[in-house]
């Protein structure tokens, strides 16, 4: 979402490190080119007038630096700012001594709740928890039975009748609590922020089940109106945090600044795409490394650990490294990729990932992924060891076997051939865009950070660092519970 | 740091029916242009004004960029709001006629593109009303087969509206819909087909590809696509013009219906849209109501943008 952002910064971080010190002039110059583009990100007026005095606040009041650059210095205190106002007051999601707990979603229409409803249950279910569904989105034609099919897909109960909304959630916390349910989340109706009369009902909805977190669900793709919108939500319900949603679309997200900035809670969730799967907590750190260019390694990280399996991540990727990856491995990896959900999503999260990838690996449908599956299964066992046999006649047999032509063999043989290429560079400690290279990532940093790596990288550093030590791909997997932390501890 | 940024939000205008009241009565910002004397050299200060209303009105960089230049070379005798509304005025001059007239023997169809959440079954909900309303009979299709329920949405409209409709199951191909639609349409001797499409983002190209599938299937004998609308929401920033960019290569966009105007935000973008993509604004959506639709007029769109 951040991209347009860090393609900005980045062309202002070459800008400032080609000079020396950093005069006021410049400061002004690299203010303007984050003003700008924060603005293009649709970050709203106020909140980017406020963000720029703190960084430039942040500049004044340190002595600059001897050992960094003046550009990365404005890049340190933009990042250390986007992090700040990201991150801060982080919130942590703890359950009701007495359930359910109770989750309140409101937000304007179209930005998602109803769909975001359903994805917060399935996180919820992923934490061990029994989340319940209530539909009180009486407004809408048909997001009842929206909500419904959503349910059905991932197993969850949901509760609706005809009355009025807040009977409907009054008496959905009851029957979750008959149920022995310990989450429940409410669906409202969608609404303007302005319409009093759909504030009043959702403020109705409030009183009457006294939420224990009331998220306020905002489009990532949203303008300067973020801010009304999230000041009126917060005015009326006193939010608790944020969910953003559509953060796959190619939007800027300066949206998420806006809110943050204006109703100073936190960015508790966001979504990335269509599938259930496309949810997660939303890390500021990653999000501020991103913007910055340095892709979210650490949550691509967890989202594998999370869809994987271990072993056979662990056994594949220490043959991708050491270069001899198979067929096999790679129809392995394949599934295990299809779990996480889309690969664009997935290619969005990496460093090092151009945009022109991404636009590929987001164009990649599971029926492509199921005629790579056909394929690579229509060989035979020694082929898939070696693709190097495979000629002429056979590739016209797997074509044959796999109801798809010989140039389309062919393709994938090529592409597999430079992808077992690319890995075995990256074995050989290039472009670091997979979990066994993480080790070597953070021993780099770490090293870097101890011979005057740029300060603004040292959070990151850490970052890495912890990511390297996060249990993984080497098979044991203790993170489970990670229970009900939200925001991870920030990293310092 | 405090945890709030910004405690101070600009001022929320009043709850309007329409865009038209919203118009009449409250005009802060503008006034404050207004206030701005006229003259040959506006100072910094001036600028900076008109800056700070068109950045908020979403309006874009770019093109508040070049209004500012036009404001600093020309200046502004007869005063700057006089200035800036002639200067938007100038980016919206497309043709916002839209036709219900197929060739003879070819069933008219509408089509409606956009991502999740702008309001498109609702937009195809409030035109069916008016085209019943100027005795078309109208039969809608169904061809969102990917959101949950989407097609019982769009059903409850065509019970209100009176109007046909075709639907499948959902995961069908919106293609064989909106075939199906037409070829119903032409048999029953229906005035105009609206055709529903499934929100997509707008940088997927698979997603774009399957929707001009869907316009060449609708634009096949007997169908003839007479409009290609898309919805775009009032709240959308920047992001609006990528939308407008890749929808338009693949459907051939001819109008934007936007949406969810008489809430609080501006869709400024809309300028920039039209001005750098020739796509003009036909319609514009200012309620939940069925009859909350209506269609766009450049100035008062421009006086509602520098109103408060």
């Amino acid at each position: 979402m951040f991209d347009a952002l860090s393609e900005r910064f980045e062309r202002l971080s070459t800008s400032l490190r080609s000079r020396g010190r950093l005069s006021d002039a410049d400061l002004d110059d690299a203010l303007a080119d984050v003003r700008s583009a924060l603005l293009e990100a649709d970050v709203e007026l106020g909140v980017v007038r406020a963000f720029l005095d703190a960084v430039r606040e942040r500049l004044s009041g340190e002595a600059l630096s001897q050992s960094l650059s003046p550009g990365q210095q404005v890049i340190k205190a933009v990042h250390d700012q986007l992090i700040e106002v990201l991150g801060g007051a982080p919130l942590k999601v703890t359950y009701a001594s007495r359930p359910p707990t109770v989750v309140l979603l409101a937000g304007l229409q179209g930005a998602g709740k109803t769909t975001a409803a359903a994805k917060l249950a399935a996180w919820f279910k992923q934490q061990g928890r029994q989340p319940y569904l209530v539909a009180a989105d009486l407004q809408r034609p048909a997001a009842v039975e929206q909500l419904r099919v959503l349910a059905e897909q991932i197993g969850v109960g949901v509760y609706s009748d005809n009355s009025n909304p807040v009977e409907v959630a009054r008496k959905g916390v009851a029957e979750a609590a008959r149920l022995g349910r310990d989450v429940v989340i409410i669906d409202t109706a969608g609404r303007l922020s302005i319409d009093q009369a759909l504030m009043e009902e959702v403020h109705s909805i409030s009183s009457a089940t006294s939420p224990h977190y009331t998220f306020l669900v905002i489009d990532a793709v949203t303008g300067q109106d973020a801010v009304q919108t999230a000041r009126a939500f917060h005015d009326a319900l006193s939010l608790s945090g944020l969910i953003v949603t559509k953060l796959d679309y190619d939007a800027r997200g300066g949206a998420v600044l806006s809110a943050r900035g204006v109703v100073g809670r936190p960015v508790v969730f966001a979504s990335t795409g269509e599938k259930i799967a496309d949810f997660d907590l939303f890390y500021p750190e990653r999000m501020a490394s991103r913007i910055l260019g340095m892709g979210d390694v650490l949550s691509l990280i967890e989202q594998a650990e999370r869809t994987m399996d271990p072993s056979v991540v662990a056994e594949s990727a220490g043959r991708m490294m050491s270069g001899t990856f198979t067929l096999d491995d790679f129809l392995a990896q394949l599934n295990q990729v299809r779990k996480m959900g889309s690969l664009g999503g997935l290619m969005k999260l990496m460093p090092g990932v151009t945009k022109e990838m991404r636009t590929a690996a987001s164009n990649v449908d599971d029926g492509e992924l199921n005629r790579v599956e056909a394929i690579v299964r229509s060989m035979t066992p020694k082929e898939r060891r070696d693709p190097s046999i495979i000629d002429g006649s056979r590739r016209t047999r797997i074509a044959k076997g796999s109801a798809t032509s010989v140039s389309a063999v062919n393709q994938l043989l090529k592409q597999f051939g430079e992808m077992r290429k690319m890995m075995r560079q990256m074995g050989n400690g290039g472009a670091p865009a997979l979990p066994q290279g993480m080790g070597r990532m953070a021993s780099l940093a770490a090293k870097a950070r101890s011979e005057s790596l740029p300060a603004g990288f040292e959070a990151l550093g850490a970052g890495m660092a912890s990511a390297a030590s996060t249990p993984r791909g080497g098979g044991s997997k203790n993170k489970k519970k990670k229970g009900g932390r939200v925001t991870p501890p920030k990293q310092r | 740091m405090p945890d709030v940024l910004v405690t101070e939000v600009t001022s929320i205008p009043s709850l309007a029916v329409s865009l038209e009241d919203r118009l009449a009565p409250s005009r802060g910002v503008f006034d404050r242009v207004r206030s701005l004397s006229p003259g040959e050299r506006l100072s910094e200060e001036q600028l900076a004004v008109v800056e700070e209303v068109l950045l908020r009105s979403d309006v874009g960089l770019a093109t508040t960029n070049a209004v500012l230049e036009q404001l600093r070379s020309h200046g502004a005798p007869d005063g700057v709001t006089d200035a800036v509304r002639a200067i938007l005025l100038s980016s919206l001059n497309g043709d916002r006629t839209t036709s219900t007239q197929a060739d003879e023997g070819r069933v008219p169809v509408w089509l409606f593109v956009g991502v999740n959440g702008v309001g498109k079954t609702t937009t195809i909900g409030k035109l069916a009303k008016r085209h019943h309303d100027a005795g078309r009979s109208v039969l809608l299709a169904a061809g969102d087969t990917f959101r949950a329920a989407a097609a019982d949405q769009l059903e409850q409209w065509a019970i209100r509206t009176d109007s046909d409709i075709v639907r499948a199951h959902e995961g069908a191909d919106p293609g064989s819909v909106v075939h199906d639609a037409v070829g119903r349409a032409s048999a029953r001797d229906i005035d105009i087909v609206l055709a529903d499409t499934a929100g997509r983002r707008a940088n997927s190209t698979n997603l774009l590809d399957e929707l001009s599938k869907v316009r060449r299937v609708a634009d096949r004998a007997p169908g003839q696509v007479l409009e290609t609308l898309l919805v775009l929401d009032a709240t959308t920033g920047q992001n609006a013009i990528t939308q407008a960019q890749e929808f338009l290569a693949a459907s051939g966009v001819t109008g934007i219906v936007l949406t969810k105007l008489d809430g609080t935000a501006r869709g400024g973008i809309v300028i920039a849209i039209e001005r750098d993509l020739g796509v003009p604004v036909k319609f514009v959506g200012v309620g939940e109501g069925v009859d909350d639709l209506i269609v766009f007029d450049p100035e008062e769109f421009v006086d509602s943008l520098l109103s408060t």
